[in-house]
């Protein structure tokens, strides 16, 4: 394979890989924060 | 006394020479900017991009124009704020204050359609390289895929700066980018109907449980800012840029700032940008065989980000036992809250008892968070690879 083809493959593999793992651990850590932050009753009132 | 009355009226009509000797590139210009006018005033396509770009297009077209000449009102535009790329940054700032995340906190798993939704531009980087454009040039159009007009100014800027791509791709990019995000509505609806059964897309999802705390909201810029960091370091400003604007928004101690950010700055930037990104589209550097793959292949990456999102769709509907309404991966782009609207608008044509809009926001606001992060990962790993 040439140079630029290894390039792109690269960029297909480790990018599209990359961005799809990054997103999930952002995910996990979204799931963490509502865990962390639950809705507590002056949130809500804010709400009202 | 006649020879410089003479000589006068000559320098006066040197314009119309101009035309008629070697002026048939500005001529299709400004014929251009006209077509953007046309779009954006009676077909209210991406007016606020499209007016300004189409009249700096026709400024710099203009027979002897000096608009983009050292000290040209259009290049002291582009110096102080495409050639550093300050003014798509603060436009991101504006977007982030704009962006409301909740419902994408709320249904968290959502956020990989986010993911997705940004196959186009890996694809259409393999097809660019493929076709013959250089690594920088195929890296810029891959970036229309991102469906983010600043995204894509902030990669090409980035390399056009270094020399290792026209000045006038820029442009070529930018309008290519912007036409597509405003043509979304006609280019999903066909594809999400050829990938998707009848059955698939009357799938009803409920709506998402639970309310999300305001500690939440505030926290979630933040961390979203730092995992950015630490991942991928060369896509910070856009990532940092938007997240400022949302945590503005959500912290709701500086009202003043993020309404001037989501109006003020934003409008400013965008009026500027829109300009000087006109101000490269001059007729004889812009009219190449180059700009012309540059729109097809912005079509063939908009159209495969689709394609990634349902398929992700379809094959979460057979995980899940028919519960995910494969269309909602359609919204994991970045066109917000057009694609999201699209999705609702076709999950309510098949079944008028379906109600997808939040699930699309939450993958629409994910395909904003997605398309960064790609542009971000894509120029760490070209650092990296020691390409810049």
């Amino acid at each position: 394979m040439n140079d630029t083809t290894v390039f792109g493959l690269t960029m297909l593999v480790v990018g599209m890989g990359g961005t799809l793992a990054t997103l999930f651990l952002i995910t996990i850590v979204i799931r963490l924060l509502c865990a962390f932050f639950p809705v507590r009753p002056d949130d809500k009132e804010e709400k009202k | 006394m006649s020879d410089a009355i003479l000589s006068a009226l000559g320098a006066l009509f040197e314009g119309v020479r101009f035309l008629f000797s070697n002026g048939g590139p500005n001529v299709i210009m400004i014929a251009v900017a006209c077509v953007m006018f046309w779009l954006a005033i009676a077909k209210g396509v991406e007016p606020l991009l499209l007016l300004p770009i189409g009249f700096g297009c026709l400024l710099v077209n203009l027979p002897l124009s000096e608009v983009m000449q050292a000290d040209g009102v259009l290049k002291t535009l582009y110096d102080f704020g495409i050639g550093n790329e300050l003014f798509p940054l603060l436009i991101f700032v504006g977007i982030g204050s704009m962006t409301d995340f909740s419902p994408l906190l709320a249904n968290p798993r959502l956020l990989l359609f986010g993911a997705a939704g940004q196959l186009g531009i890996f694809i259409t980087l393999l097809l660019a390289l493929a076709l013959g454009f250089s690594k920088e040039e195929a890296v810029s159009v891959a970036a229309i895929g991102a469906c983010d007009g600043p995204t894509v100014i902030y990669v090409s800027n980035m390399f056009a700066g270094m020399d290792r791509i026209p000045t006038a791709m820029v442009g070529a990019l930018a309008v290519a980018a912007y036409s597509y995000m405003a043509l979304v509505p006609v280019i999903q609806p066909p594809i999400m109907r050829l990938l998707t059964t009848r059955k698939e897309r009357e799938v009803k999802m409920p709506s998402p449980k639970g309310k999300i705390s305001k500690a939440a909201l505030i926290a979630f810029p933040i961390v979203v800012t730092v995992i950015t960091g630490i991942v991928a370091p060369k896509g910070l400003p856009l990532m940092g840029m938007i997240m400022l604007g949302n945590f503005m928004k959500v912290t709701g101690v500086v009202p003043r700032l993020a309404s001037a950010a989501e109006n003020e700055i934003a409008n400013i930037s965008t009026l500027f940008l829109g300009l000087a990104i006109g101000g490269t589209m001059a007729g004889p550097q812009f009219l190449t065989r180059e700009t012309l793959m540059v729109f097809g292949l912005g079509l063939v990456a908009i159209t495969i980000d689709t394609v990634g999102g349902i398929l992700l769709g379809k094959l979460w509907y057979l995980l899940s036992g028919g519960k995910v309404n494969p269309l909602v991966g359609a919204a994991g782009i970045s066109a917000y809250p057009m694609a999201a609207r699209l999705v609702q608008n076709e999950g309510q044509r098949w079944n008028k008892h379906n109600y997808l809009l939040m699930h699309a926001m939450a993958a629409n606001t994910g395909g904003q968070i997605g398309s960064v992060m790609a542009a971000a990962i894509m120029l760490s790993l070209l650092k990296g690879l020691g390409i810049i």
